[in-house]
């Protein structure tokens, strides 16, 4: 939305010019990038499949078959069987579910702490603000995956653990990015004629400021996920992740990394799944700022181009 | 620049003091009972009152932590309970393998993204230009592990050409079997952080294409091409500095996960096995020492950074 859209709320009209239809235009613009479409693509898919798992697989994924174990890929198994004979097809459906559940999970608390973090950064007191600020440029010090075994090294490996460590992690960092976006946005026209017009500082905190930060976080919010489903693989690989009676992505390439050596065809499609997931979420997120950002959308390719996203610490 | 230099510095110190702080109160406070937790379930109770005894657990908390950085500042970073060796003497003998590796793998890295980055930016709109960025934006995707894995069965299994695993007895007292068996698992973490840093790299090159100077000496004459490299390439070697630190954490992590997988006797490996059990002095003494090792290379390249760019400097 453009400032001048929320100068007109601020100043008391209507405020039902906002619902429904802009929002779908908007998912419309992110579709009408291609890295977008990908993205929506990946990400409905993986939902899809997750669903779809739990309810029906081709085969049990637990279910141990030794009279068919390491049968290259064929009829009825399509994506062939691992060591104890289950279905690796089955085992990747249901791994994504696990995928999912962390992306979504970790999404939500790194939304918390980053939309608590930028605020305290970006709204309060000038001390509290610039501390705030030395906090989060040590903070993102911290790599995900070395919090996440610290965080094990006490209470064990779990989903739980993943969730929280990424959850932290990227809260940091997606409260790095918006903190001066909430600071640019607070000294706009528009927030300042909201607090003349008597709104106290939440009511423009939820009306104005966040909703104007909101692409740059939702960006923000679907490369966590991609780091998430990263983090899940690498830790659930290293043992501190899914535990080995969940089906698992991670968890998964473990298993099949012990007979690497002789049947390296299967380790094939938990990777593939994991890249591509990976890569529909990183796209997705580069589609929505494209899509959302109005200074991009004016600009020359090359000017868009060189804005794509800084490297982020990922396992 | 001495004002940035103290400011810079009093940073790191206050980073060192929070992060220490975090990692001793998360594996100090958040169990209850660090003693239970080592003696397991069947732990007696004088077990783990010997336990308390010997960690220093009754003392207050506080106690405990200037205990705990008075040691590290003296260079004792504690001891096992496994096996009672120092934390630091493990890990100076670990990083025989790790810090070899991970400069290798930063080299590799840094050797093959600068070149394809400015070189996919400046393609841009070709089609070699949109594979070479495509590609990048797929490998970057690729988790670690499995790119691992894919290396050792085309290069170990199939062509046989590098060992698939493991790390020579000797070390490097047969340097070229510890080179060699270091390769894979570089080449592993060098690959998939150098897709991160080339797209850094495109995009910090595309930016200098749409500077002024660039186009005023393209004007003046030069070529584009020559434009961009005389005049835009000192620039994006900047930037790629300022992502270095975030490179060094990712090769760290990196590392863990290759590690595991190449069965490297390093850093990392050594960290999956403490934590796995539960060693946590030592785990506590060895992400200290990594994340102190990320912050130091943060302050470093600030510094370097602001020497560099003389804009930078002249505004002090």
């Amino acid at each position: 939305m453009t400032p001048a859209d929320s100068a007109i709320t601020a100043s008391g009209a209507p405020r039902d010019r906002r619902p429904a239809r802009p929002r779908a235009r908007w998912l419309r613009r992110v579709w009408a990038v291609p890295t977008g479409r990908f993205g929506i693509c990946v990400v409905l898919a993986l939902v899809l499949v997750a669903l779809c798992a739990r309810i029906w697989t081709p085969f049990d994924p637990q279910q141990v078959d030794v009279q068919n174990r390491w049968l290259p890929p064929s009829w009825p198994h399509l994506l062939g069987t691992d060591g104890a004979g289950r279905d690796i097809l089955s085992l990747v459906m249901a791994g994504a579910g696990t995928t999912v559940w962390v992306a979504l999970g970790s999404a939500v608390i790194a939304t918390i702490i980053g939309v608590a973090l930028a605020s305290l950064g970006a709204l309060t007191t000038r001390w509290v603000r610039e501390s705030v600020a030395v906090v989060i440029d040590i903070l993102i010090a911290f790599p995900v995956l070395l919090v996440a075994m610290m965080i094990s090294a006490v209470w064990g490996g779990s989903l739980w653990v993943v969730i929280w460590s990424v959850g932290l992690g990227f809260g940091v960092n997606i409260a790095r990015v918006t903190r001066p976006e909430l600071r640019r946005v607070m000294h706009s026209d528009f927030v300042i004629a909201g607090t003349a017009a008597g709104l106290t500082p939440t009511q423009n905190l939820w009306r104005h400021l966040l909703p104007n930060v909101a692409p740059v976080f939702i960006v923000q919010l679907s490369w966590a996920m991609a780091v998430a489903v990263l983090a899940e693989a690498g830790l659930s690989y290293l043992g501190f992740g899914a535990p080995v009676t969940e089906p698992s992505w991670g968890v998964l390439l473990q298993d099949l990394q012990t007979y690497l050596t002789v049947y390296p065809l299967a380790v094939l499609w938990p990777g593939l799944a994991i890249t591509v997931t990976v890569l529909g979420l990183n796209l997705l997120g580069d589609g929505i700022r494209e899509a959302s950002d109005p200074t991009l959308a004016s600009r020359s390719g090359a000017a868009r181009a060189s804005r794509t996203h800084m490297p982020e610490v990922v396992s | 620049m001495t004002r940035y230099v103290v400011t810079r510095l009093g940073l790191l110190v206050v980073g060192l003091a929070v992060a220490s702080a975090i990692i001793f109160l998360t594996l100090r406070v958040l169990p209850g009972d660090v003693a239970q937790l080592i003696a397991g379930t069947n732990g007696t109770p004088a077990q783990v009152e010997g336990i308390r005894e010997q960690l220093g657990l009754n003392q207050p908390l506080l106690v405990q932590y200037l205990d705990w950085m008075g040691g590290v500042l003296r260079g004792d970073l504690g001891t096992s309970l496994l096996t009672g060796t120092p934390v630091a003497d493990e890990l100076v003998q670990k990083a025989q393998v790790t810090v070899p590796l991970g400069i290798l793998s930063l080299s590799i890295a840094i050797a093959f993204s600068v070149p394809l980055g400015v070189a996919s930016a400046i393609w841009r709109g070709h089609r070699r230009g949109t594979i070479m960025s495509v590609s990048a934006q797929t490998l970057a995707a690729v988790p670690v592990v499995w790119a691992g894995m894919i290396l050792v069965v085309i290069f170990a299994v199939w062509l046989g050409w590098l060992p698939a695993q493991g790390f020579p007895r000797a070390g490097w007292a047969d340097p070229a079997a510890a080179v060699r068996s270091l390769i894979l698992p570089a080449i592993t973490i060098g690959v998939v952080e150098g897709a991160m840093l080339l797209r850094f790299v495109r995009s910090a090159t595309l930016q200098a294409v749409g500077q002024d100077y660039v186009r005023t000496a393209a004007a003046k004459g030069l070529t584009r091409t020559t434009a961009l490299i005389r005049h835009g390439l000192p620039n994006v070697g900047l930037s790629v500095i300022t992502v270095l630190g975030l490179q060094v954490a990712g090769i760290i992590v990196g590392a863990v996960i290759i590690e595991q997988l190449f069965s490297l006797p390093g850093i990392g490996r050594m960290l999956v096995a403490d934590v796995s059990a539960r060693d946590l002095p030592k785990v506590q003494g060895e992400l200290l020492a990594l994340t102190a090792f990320v912050l130091i290379v943060g302050f470093f390249v600030d510094l370097l950074h602001r020497v560099l760019d003389p804009r930078q400097r002249e505004s002090v």
